[in-house]
């Protein structure tokens, strides 16, 4: 059942980048070009996932666990860190730049677009290089110093 | 804007909206696109069966797509190709170290009221928009 639940999601959310425009990078450009011939109307597409999105959020957060399995998965740090904003800040200008952000990204080289395979393709190399870069860096910091310890107290997730 | 502009935005962020509510409600996962994928590239995974299924959810739905939305899916006639190839290593890297992109910090972060995930969606609107201008100081194209 869950991983019907995650295939018709997947399915649901490549449905719904396709409509709404997102898999036209020229149009993500032009939602992006606010100096320029600005063309908003992407951001009708957050504005509606957001609209649709927050009442099960509220309603699955007070119920505490999800329908199929026994706990929420959500992210226990709550921080926002150097990493978090210099990772975002990539991200934007990898979004600029191409058009393309992951979702549309695999739907078009999904659909056998030249660009969308190149692009994926990139995408993931990049994760990959982010994975290997992050490990060095820890096998780094443990000969240098001692892992940073543990938080006594895990922030409660939101 | 015409109806024409602003119906497509609006029924597929709302479609998007629905995907992501099902997959929190349903699995209590968040339906992030970058750590869905992402996560399957790191060997010490071990919830790799739904990651796959949303996956290939993503590319069941491809088929219908370009049946009934001829011209939903076309590239970006003013990029070449190191610019995107340069563009993918950057979002690549960018959403593995920000821990998210459009989907998990915008869609899904934003209505949990996290702050991490707020702040991500400002930085990288922030910097697309930025990243575009400067292209466009340059031309528009590249």
């Amino acid at each position: 059942m869950r991983l019907l639940a995650a295939f018709v999601s997947g399915a649901l959310f490549a449905l719904g980048l396709a409509i709404s425009g997102m898999t036209d990078p020229t149009k993500v450009t032009g939602f992006l070009d606010v100096f320029g011939p600005w063309d908003p109307s992407l951001g009708l597409v957050m504005a509606a996932a957001l609209a649709v999105h927050v009442g099960p959020v509220r309603w699955i957060l007070r119920r505490g666990r999800p329908l199929l399995d026994n706990r929420l998965h959500l992210a226990a740090f709550t921080q926002v860190d150097a990493r978090l904003v210099g990772g975002a800040a990539l991200f934007g200008v990898g979004w600029g730049l191409g058009g393309y952000c992951p979702g549309p990204a695999i739907v078009s080289a999904g659909s056998g677009l030249g660009q969308g395979i190149v692009f994926t393709a990139s995408m993931i190399g990049g994760m990959a290089l982010y994975h290997a870069f992050a490990r060095a860096r820890v096998a780094d910091d443990a000969l240098v110093v001692a892992p940073a310890p543990v938080p006594a107290q895990v922030p409660p997730a939101r | 804007m015409t109806p024409q502009e602003i119906l497509p935005p609006l029924l597929g962020g709302a479609l998007i909206g629905i995907a992501a509510s099902v997959l929190l409600v349903a699995n209590g996962r968040i339906a992030g696109i970058s750590g869905v994928i992402g996560e399957l590239l790191v060997p010490s995974t071990s919830d790799r069966a739904w990651r796959w299924s949303f996956v290939i959810g993503m590319l069941a739905a491809v088929p219908v797509v370009l049946a009934f939305l001829p011209g939903a899916v076309v590239a970006n006639p003013v990029r070449s190709l190191p610019a995107i190839v340069a563009a993918g290593l950057i979002v690549g890297f960018g959403t593995r170290m920000g821990n998210g992109c459009t989907s998990g910090h915008g869609v899904c972060g934003i209505p949990r009221g996290s702050t991490r995930s707020i702040t991500a969606t400002l930085v990288f609107m922030f910097t697309g928009a930025v990243t575009v201008a400067i292209i466009r100081a340059f031309g528009g194209a590249l």
